[in-house]
């Protein structure tokens, strides 16, 4: 994990050769996150992955969080690895919610990482952001004609309700 | 025609005399009145069925650690009940065990199933998860197997310890003897008490149910 310094070099660095990817740094809890441009997150990835003495060559994992009522709403966050130095970074992108019907969008990874096919997959199925160039984007874990993205925070729970003494009248 | 107890050792008598052929007249009516025992064909039938009952290999949740795998383990041993052999196709089974919470993706699965168990066949609901949901009030899991199959026997608990799923496979069993228990209603003399969910307390059951429960409330009283 780089320190907050090396954080701050990193950014340079990709500053200097991708001008404006890089919105933001955090540093918590003694974690590195780089906040990130989405349209130019594959050249953030890229630059990670294969510049010497980067080489963040695994991504450990891909998930989408809801930070609703936040705006930009959706994080796609990228848990990058070196296992040679066993330094981990974090790289957000926030996505705003479109208007109406539409569903957000960022570019694929696939490309630079197989392993994030599934996970892109997974992203997709329960948050409804859309991958674009991802090569088979459908559903992995729910059945293939639900309707709805269940992680979302404003999805309704679901379940039945239970009738408990606190709650009885709204019941009975 | 009375027949008066005997000892063992007179049974073992006349026993022996019946196979030399010596045995005639009021000594061969007492004989047979022993040892015979008349009944119709459906209840030797249900009897036989209640004991020789095939369960489906199946686990859905972490109910089948208990249920499927522990129950034919040689410390709870469901063979004492005639059901030691699990079959891993349905088509030859003829009891599935609902081992855990179904999810919606997992349903028609089971149900497809249960649909494939010829007849005569019966589903015991094992646990709070296939009973009713249990914790995972959510999107993802069936509230309740009922709700896409039949069931005939829920087991309460999370999950139920063995013991308590054999003992509700005993049950099962009487019911196939057609000989339900009613339950703590029974003891108490509580039938007609029931509440139904459906509408909140004051509500009525459907037309199916009530004339289920009150063939229910005959056996019980009878």
């Amino acid at each position: 994990m780089p320190d907050a310094p090396g954080l701050e070099l990193i950014r340079g660095e990709i500053e200097r050769d991708r001008p404006g990817a890089v919105l933001a740094t955090s540093f918590d809890r003694g974690q590195a996150a780089l906040i990130v441009d989405p349209v130019q997150v594959i050249d953030v990835l890229t630059w990670l992955r294969d510049t010497p003495g980067q080489r963040y060559r695994f991504l450990s994992s891909l998930h989408v969080a809801d930070y609703l009522p936040a705006e930009p709403r959706f994080g796609v966050h990228y848990e990058l690895l070196n296992r040679d130095r066993v330094e981990r970074i974090r790289v957000k992108a926030m996505l705003a919610d479109p208007e109406g019907d539409a569903l957000p969008e960022i570019d694929s990874c696939v490309e630079l990482f197989p392993t994030a096919d599934f996970q892109e997959r997974e992203a997709f199925d329960f948050f409804g952001v859309v991958f674009v160039g991802h090569p088979d984007l459908t559903r992995i874990l729910l059945p293939e004609d639900y309707v709805g993205w269940p992680q979302r925070r404003d999805f309704p729970v679901g379940g039945e309700p239970v009738t408990f003494t606190y709650n009885e009248r709204n019941y009975g | 025609m009375e027949v008066e107890r005997r000892t063992l050792a007179a049974k073992q008598r006349s026993a022996r005399d019946m196979l030399r052929g010596d045995l005639e007249g009021e000594d061969l009516d007492r004989y047979v009145e022993e040892r015979v025992v008349t009944t119709t064909f459906e209840k030797m039938l249900n009897l036989a069925r209640s004991n020789s009952i095939f369960p489906l290999t199946f686990g859905l949740a972490c109910c089948a650690i208990e249920a499927p795998i522990s129950i034919v383990t040689a410390r709870y041993d469901l063979a004492r009940f005639g059901a030691e052999a699990l079959r891993a196709s349905p088509r030859q089974a003829d009891l599935i065990i609902l081992s855990g919470r179904v999810s919606i993706k997992m349903a028609p699965v089971v149900r497809r199933l249960y649909d494939q168990m010829l007849e005569p066949k019966w589903a015991i609901s094992m646990g709070a998860c296939s009973s009713s949901g249990g914790m995972f009030s959510n999107y993802a899991v069936v509230q309740g197997a009922d709700k896409f199959m039949p069931i005939d026997l829920h087991v309460p608990g999370c999950p139920p310890r063995p013991e308590a799923v054999m003992y509700g496979f005993t049950k099962l069993q009487r019911k196939i003897q057609g000989n339900p228990d009613q339950g703590w209603r029974q003891r108490y003399n509580a039938a007609g008490t029931e509440e139904w969910a459906r509408g909140g307390p004051a509500s009525t059951p459907s037309p199916e149910a009530a004339e289920a429960y009150l063939a229910a409330r005959e056996l019980s009283l009878a």
